[in-house]
């Protein structure tokens, strides 16, 4: 069974270099601040103890305030997993990083939240739609579609 | 006895001429009458048989219904428990399911259809040679059924295709399936080629 690691423990380790990246912990998440992600991303992929080198899935959720994206993130190493988020409160123009370059299994998933919610996500190959066709208007997943 | 035309004869030579005319019935009808048909072997004489061209063509047409492997969703599998064994489709001399529109006359549309997955059916339909049919199967096939205000699913194939028969059922039953085919041979049956196949 594969370990849940700990929000907080794991916040604990990002404070000396992301103090001002994290927002909120939590014991099963951890959300932080969408300038940081990358960094932070790159930093669980990368620190051999944690080696989070697999993108189980990305999800985006419609509070109305504000867009939250949901990265769960897994070891194949270590059989541990962790669940990262962020926030984006621009409803007209929401973007955030791309994790593209980290994870390469992230592509379609963040073509498939760009096209049902209209996050877009920067640095992104190849930004498009791919459920809806092209010429689609609105984002169907939005809580306030039609 | 000649008799010429126009000639004002007397009664008795009338009554002779009948007379004659009888005898010589008479005297035929003692010998049978040959059978028309001799020059027929007896082999040949058992197979023809004489019927309308419509006739012909509508039994040809529903006795071998090609259906198109064009099944988007859950009901195909009831189409499928429908080909296989039990239900057994291949009756109706359909279980040949073609891969090719080209060599189908049938498309039974098992399975909700989304927008974008629209142009292919369409495509498909539009690649089945004269005369063709479709079955709207199941109730995404008729009106989108439960996906009907989804901003996705198109609101019946018929929005796309003509439909000549409604199977209703999420999903139908093969039974229903098979009701439903028995219904598109009662309409291919009255088809005629005087009215161009319209009924």
């Amino acid at each position: 069974m594969t370990a849940a690691l700990s929000g907080s423990e794991i916040a604990a380790k990002l404070k000396k270099k992301f103090a001002e990246g994290i927002v909120e912990v939590s014991q099963n998440s951890l959300v932080v601040k969408s300038e940081f992600l990358l960094a932070i991303a790159s930093f669980l992929k990368t620190t051999p103890r944690l080696n989070l080198n697999y993108l189980v899935h990305i999800t985006a959720v419609d509070y109305h305030d504000y867009f939250e994206l949901v990265y769960q993130l897994m070891s194949l190493k270590h059989n541990h997993s962790l669940l990262i988020k962020t926030r984006c409160y621009d409803r007209d123009a929401p973007s955030v990083p791309s994790v593209v370059s980290l994870w390469r299994g992230a592509d379609f998933q963040e073509r498939e939240i760009f096209d049902l919610m209209g996050i877009r996500f920067d640095g992104h190959p190849n930004m498009k739609r791919i459920f809806l066709w092209e010429g689609f208007e609105g984002h169907p997943l939005r809580k306030d579609f039609q | 006895m000649e008799v010429a035309k126009g000639y004002i004869y007397s009664d008795t030579e009338l009554d002779r001429y009948e007379g004659e005319v009888i005898e010589a019935l008479k005297e035929r009808s003692r010998e049978p009458i040959p059978d028309p048909d001799k020059w027929l072997d007896e082999e040949l004489g058992q197979n023809i048989l004489l019927t309308t061209v419509d006739t012909i063509l509508n039994w040809a047409r529903r006795s071998s219904l090609w259906p198109v492997i064009s099944f988007p969703a859950c009901c195909a599998f009831e189409f499928l428990g429908a080909a296989s064994p039990r239900f057994d489709i291949s009756r109706f001399g359909m279980e040949i399911i073609r891969a090719s529109p080209r060599q189908a006359d049938l498309m039974i549309t098992a399975g909700t259809l989304t927008w974008k997955m629209a142009p292919q059916i369409r495509r498909l339909y539009d690649q089945m040679a004269e005369p063709k049919w479709v079955i709207a199967m199941g109730a995404c096939g008729i009106s989108g059924g439960i996906f009907k205000g989804s901003y996705s699913v198109v609101p019946g194939y018929n929005r796309i295709v003509p439909v000549d028969v409604y199977v209703p059922g999420c999903p139908p039953r093969p039974e229903t399936l098979l009701y439903g085919i028995e219904m598109l041979r009662k309409k291919i049956n009255k088809r005629s080629i005087i009215t161009g196949g319209k009924q």
